[in-house]
């Protein structure tokens, strides 16, 4: 984990491999679809992550010393895919190959994939497989942490409320859970159903510490990170950081829509989203707004 | 003979891998949280955090063996055991305590009936019925080595007293042999399939018993050679109709192009009345005597289609009700 401030060329450089990941995200939104709104919610998370935070590389993905991430919304996977790409855990030009039979990468975490950890899918697992990780770091005395990235409306399976305690009893404090929290769930806002907030103090009466930070801005998740050695050091308490986030962040045509959920984009609306990626024309979409998974 | 806790506490101080789980049910591991220090882990009563915590400790290379009632592990965490040890396949050892008839009078919340066909249903999932401790204790050694997921039918604490011939996984074990019926059975009612032989034996009627105890993988080559030698094969189990041994039976003579006479003694599409063991077995018609009685009324009832072997049944059986 790094300490200080981000430099400006650093930022700069994150920027640059987040927006390279959100072009992966789109190209992987036709031919079949993906789930875009997630994904491009959590892209700076996992480019952040995976940059600054996670004590792991392409050659350690066995190594039981690394780091572990874990998405426990697996329907955000493109993102990671993208993530995973950039960094040389395998070649970009497997991305091509989504969905088709010929790899493995399909709609959720497959872990065939190198650098994926386990596969998820379904919601309000991967908080209690992390905490079994996390146990045994702890029997073994080692120095890792566990990554755990959850959706904001899978906060409302149980079994994400059985772990929170479960974790704080075992006092699991190189557990770190971060929800990306774009204010959707599937079809709807999240407070329009099943009202959230206030939910760091709900995490905080479960026994964990928590955090908030704005989940794309790099210099913010320098500081909010730089306090977790801190936290580790004097609670024994698991860490929850709640990032605000916005759902299909880097393109306003799909930005914080309820019906951008699931995508399947013609080739040439891709092409138009690319280039509103890059701050041109806004893409004039066409596609069935629309598709429920 | 040494207890499951003991043989289960010998093995783990023996192999650091072994990790003992509970969701707060602590019937057969008392003696374990001091004995094994931090590799004897408590979630609370939460089952699914249970099942991914093992699938977590899995990951880093541990087997987790986790313990909880056996309806609340195999249906409250269904989905998490398929999903988190089932396709990763994991090496997780699923341990159901009081399965079947053995809830007594709990009620039907707490009646595992259908916990066979829940699990066999999940790729790679090993499901062992031990008939009593023994067994069990005898096996687990091999269980716990395996690196297969495996879902575990704790057995009553009542012996059996048989001496078995082997202790590998996948293996049946023939308890008895006899050419008009043969009853195959797992768990708990082998005793009454015992009492049920002999009385069937008394009027004539040759029975066999096989203890089947490992669902799957099924020894199908003793269990068929056992159909194939006998009249009648009875399947008995304190389980629902669907899924358990009846339709493992039924799958595997359908695909081998099989026809047997088969009579089914399990539950029929219903939970089984809430009371005392002894109580539900009488209430159900799950004694040696019942069961006998049953097997009898059958081959009275289908005399009109009997082959030269099954008459000879029937000849047995009325020359004892003529005498």
């Amino acid at each position: 984990m790094t300490s200080g401030p981000l430099s400006e060329t650093r930022n700069l450089e994150l920027k640059s491999l987040a927006l390279r990941v959100r072009e992966h995200i789109i190209g992987m939104a036709t031919d079949g679809g993906c789930f875009i709104g997630a994904s491009l919610s959590c892209a700076d998370l996992l480019v952040y992550l995976y940059s600054e935070v996670l004590n792991i590389s392409p050659e350690r993905v066995r190594d039981p010393e690394r780091d572990y991430l874990l998405l426990s919304k697996g329907h955000d996977v493109p993102a990671l895919y993208g993530t995973l790409a950039e960094l040389g855990y395998f070649p970009k030009e497997r991305l091509k190959n989504h969905l088709k039979t010929n790899d493995a990468i399909y709609w959720h975490p497959n872990r065939a994939v190198p650098g994926v950890e386990f596969h998820s899918g379904s919601l309000g697992h991967l908080l209690s497989v992390s905490i079994g990780i996390a146990m045994d770091i702890k029997m073994r005395k080692t120095d890792n942490l566990v990554f755990v990235i959850l959706g904001d409306g899978e906060l409302n399976e149980g079994s994400i409320w059985e772990g929170m305690l479960t974790a704080a009893a075992y006092k699991l404090d190189n557990l770190i859970a971060i929800v990306d929290r774009n204010e959707f769930q599937a079809n709807i806002r999240t407070e329009d159903l099943i009202p959230l907030e206030p939910l760091a103090p709900k995490f905080e009466a479960m026994g964990w510490n928590c955090l908030r930070m704005d989940g794309h801005n790099f210099n913010e998740m320098q500081n909010t990170f730089a306090r977790f050695p801190f936290l580790k050091g004097r609670s024994l308490k698991p860490t929850v950081i709640i990032a605000d986030t916005v759902r299909g962040k880097g393109l306003p045509s799909i930005e914080k829509r309820a019906d951008r959920w699931f995508v399947n984009f013609t080739p040439n609306e891709v092409e138009m989203l690319l280039e509103e990626l890059h701050g041109e024309t806004s893409a004039a979409l066409t596609s069935e707004p629309l598709m429920v998974r | 003979m040494k207890s499951y806790e003991e043989v289960l506490k010998e093995c783990a101080l023996a192999d650091e891998r072994l990790i003992v789980m509970t969701a707060e049910n602590r019937a057969a591991i008392r003696t374990l949280p001091a004995q094994l220090g931090e590799r004897f882990l408590d979630v609370g009563i939460a089952e699914q955090t249970m099942i991914g915590a093992a699938a977590g400790l899995a990951l880093r290379g541990r087997i987790p063996i986790v313990h909880a009632l056996a309806t609340f592990l195999t249906l409250r965490a269904f989905e998490f055991i398929r999903d988190d040890v089932g396709i990763p396949h994991l090496p997780v050892k699923l341990v159901g305590g009081v399965p079947g008839f053995l809830s007594d009078a709990n009620g039907p919340t707490h009646q595992a009936v259908e916990d066979i066909s829940f699990m066999r249903g999940i790729p790679n999932m090993q499901v062992f019925a031990p008939a009593d401790m023994e067994d069990l204790t005898s096996t687990l050694p091999a269980i716990l080595n395996s690196t297969e997921p495996c879902y575990i039918r704790y057995p009553a604490s009542t012996p059996t007293n048989i001496e078995r011939t082997s202790h590998d996984i996948g293996k049946t074990e023939p308890i008895a042999s006899g050419s008009d019926v043969v009853i195959l059975t797992y768990g708990l009612l082998l005793r009454e399939a015992i009492i049920a032989r002999d009385i069937l034996e008394r009027e004539g009627i040759s029975t066999g018993i096989l203890d089947i105890r490992w669902l799957k993988p099924l020894d199908s080559g003793v269990v068929l050679d056992a159909v194939g030698s006998a009249t009648l094969t009875v399947t008995l189990e304190d389980h629902f109709i669907t899924g358990g041994l009846f339709s493992i039976l039924s799958e595997l003579l359908v695909r081998q192009g099989i026809m047997a006479n088969v009579l089914p003694i399990a539950l029929e599409d219903r939970w089984f009345k809430p009371a005392l063991l002894h109580d539900v077995l009488e209430y159900e018609g799950f004694t040696g005597k019942q069961i006998a009685h049953r097997i009898q009324e059958y081959l009275l009832g289908r005399q009109l289609q009997v082959t030269t072997k099954y008459q000879k049944v029937m000849h047995h059986n009325l020359k004892v009700t003529v005498t």
